[in-house]
């Protein structure tokens, strides 16, 4: 614990690297995953592939799966960033199909029968009410993003897990346990944020109205 | 006005088509509430949805002031026909306002009028729109929900309103009070109705026409009493029901069978309006009867009396309408005859 309060200046700076790595991923996952769910909604024999080869994907032990990537790209953030990319899809893609697929029939149905356009059924139902639960995919994948991002300090991708690894090789039980209780706390604080988040959203979903 | 003109529907299930709707023609007439009603299975779901073309038909055509839907662009037609389901399908994120103003929305009214139409809609459905425009619709009963559906539907003052078992789903008392309103906001708005039920009763309460269906298709087209007094095969009996007495009373109204006020009866005790029907007058009596006097005033919209019923000749048309069973053929006039 010493090593917290001794060395403040360089827990926040690997705290934000932690987070930058971490926030990236999470953002191009949700930019490739939210429309991938939404595509499967649509055309139904995507489903299977696209939730096997995610699921596969997850499987994978995550040093192996930088070890594969490295070839293509090289050592550094952006390695740990494609992977934490690849392995957050299967939790947002899988829970953006199951939200949409929750949207009760009734209220598609009212949206079919009053004149509403394939995009404004999406944008103005489908979408506003699976919302909470590709959130809750979304909070799945940080908090698992977070731990797995520590193996990342392997690579010189910085982060927590530097101090981990440092004191691994140094054993300094101190820095282990500063770079493990550090990241513990960054899921632990990602996933209250992003629950909190949830709450706000479901409560004001609304119309925007121009 | 809608025609249906020979509408089929089939579905292909196993490899084997079969048929949804059978060659069904309908004419629908403006301002006119037909009730499509059958078994399930019947078909009268499909046909309705094939109006908006929430299903699409086989062969036929459908015409809407004698313009084919199918020529028509699909968006704008479903947006120029208001639409209730059971059940209300409403939208749980939007606010009670939001919802009635949604196809305002889509078709891009400014926000402060779209306001303003809710509200007076809410009103029109006895939703005091400041108490409920800003609530959600979980927060609502199911017939509050329902009413919201009904308040959606005429947003846009379509001409046309397609109604899927819209009271299907709420308790007996809330339906018949449901089913009253829609009465009275149907004097109002005067608009063209396809009203799917499977509750006889619900038809007869609410129909101008009711269009019995069976098997894909049209068993008889009438009038409620063409129905009652001449049904067109067993079927159509054995679907009613036996209690066909029983129905007559409930679409007999008490305008049909009052009598001009005799001289000499005093004034004062009880008046009934002249819409309400035979039954109904007596479940008012029963609850009021010690109240009055001699008999039951009739009276008009505003509690005018109009006509006169001894309390001897209440009895006797509610036994004459019980007893007009199967075989005979019964109509207002004989009323007159025996009292």
């Amino acid at each position: 614990m010493r090593y917290i309060f001794d060395h403040p200046d360089r827990m926040l700076e690997l705290t934000q690297e932690h987070v930058r790595l971490v926030a990236i991923s999470i953002l191009v996952a949700m930019v490739i995953g939210i429309p991938l769910g939404i595509l499967i909604t649509r055309l139904r024999w995507l489903e299977a592939s696209v939730i096997t080869t995610t699921g596969v994907l997850y499987t994978v032990p995550s040093l192996a799966l930088f070890a594969i990537l490295m070839p293509f790209t090289g050592l550094g953030p952006t390695t740990v960033i494609v992977a934490l990319v690849l392995y957050s899809l299967l939790a947002i893609v899988r829970n953006t199909v199951a939200g949409i697929d929750d949207v009760p029939p009734a209220a598609l149905d009212a949206a079919r029968g009053m004149g509403m356009t394939g995009s404004q059924r999406l944008l103005l139902v489908e979408l506003p009410l699976a919302l909470p639960v590709i959130l809750a995919g979304v909070r799945v994948a940080t908090v698992a993003a977070v731990g797995i991002a520590t193996v990342g300090a392997l690579l010189g991708a910085g982060g927590l897990g530097r101090l981990i690894f440092e004191g691994i090789s140094r054993v300094n039980t101190d820095r282990i346990v500063a770079g493990a209780l550090g990241a513990s706390v960054l899921a632990l604080v990602a996933d209250w944020a992003l629950s909190r988040l949830g709450d706000i959203l479901r409560r004001d979903v609304r119309p925007s109205g121009r | 006005m809608i025609t249906l003109e020979h509408v089929s529907k089939t579905f292909t299930s196993h490899g084997r088509t079969v048929p949804a709707v059978d060659d069904i023609s309908l004419e629908v007439g403006e301002g006119e509430l037909h009730v499509l009603i059958g078994p399930s299975g019947s078909g009268k779901t499909t046909t309705m949805r094939m109006i908006n073309r929430l299903e699409t038909l086989t062969t036929g055509r459908i015409l809407i002031d004698g313009r084919d839907i199918q020529t028509l662009n699909v968006v704008e037609l479903r947006r120029g026909i208001g639409y209730v389901i059971q059940q209300g399908g409403l939208f749980p994120h939007f606010t009670v306002a939001d919802n009635v103003a949604i196809v305002p929305r889509l078709l891009g009214w400014p926000r402060q009028k779209r306001r303003q139409r809710a509200e007076e809609l809410l009103a029109l459905v006895g939703l005091p729109p400041e108490q409920f425009a800003d609530r959600y619709p979980r927060e609502l009963s199911g017939g509050q929900q329902q009413r919201v559906g009904v308040a959606r539907a005429l947003a846009v003052d379509p001409p046309i309103v397609l109604m899927d078992e819209p009271f299907g789903a709420v308790d007996p008392i809330t339906r018949k009070q449901l089913q009253r309103e829609l009465r009275r906001i149907q004097e109002e708005v005067r608009k063209t109705i396809v009203f799917v039920t499977h509750d006889i009763a619900e038809a007869f309460l609410l129909g101008d026409r009711i269009v019995l269906m069976a098997e894909g298709r049209i068993v008889q087209n009438g009038a409620p009493s063409d129905l009652l007094r001449n049904p067109a095969d067993p079927f159509v009996t054995a679907f009613i029901g036996e209690d066909r007495g029983l129905r007559a009373l409930q679409f007999t109204s008490l305008g049909d069978v009052a009598q001009p006020v005799p001289p000499g009866v005093p004034p004062g005790g009880m008046v009934l309006p002249g819409t309400l029907s035979i039954l109904d007058a007596g479940r008012e009596l029963g609850i009021h009867g010690d109240a009055i006097g001699e008999g039951i005033w009739v009276g008009d919209d505003v509690g005018n009396p109009t006509g006169y019923l001894t309390y001897q000749q209440f009895a006797a048309v509610l036994g004459e309408t019980l007893a007009a069973d199967a075989e005979a053929p019964h109509d207002e006039t004989a009323h007159a005859i025996h009292l």
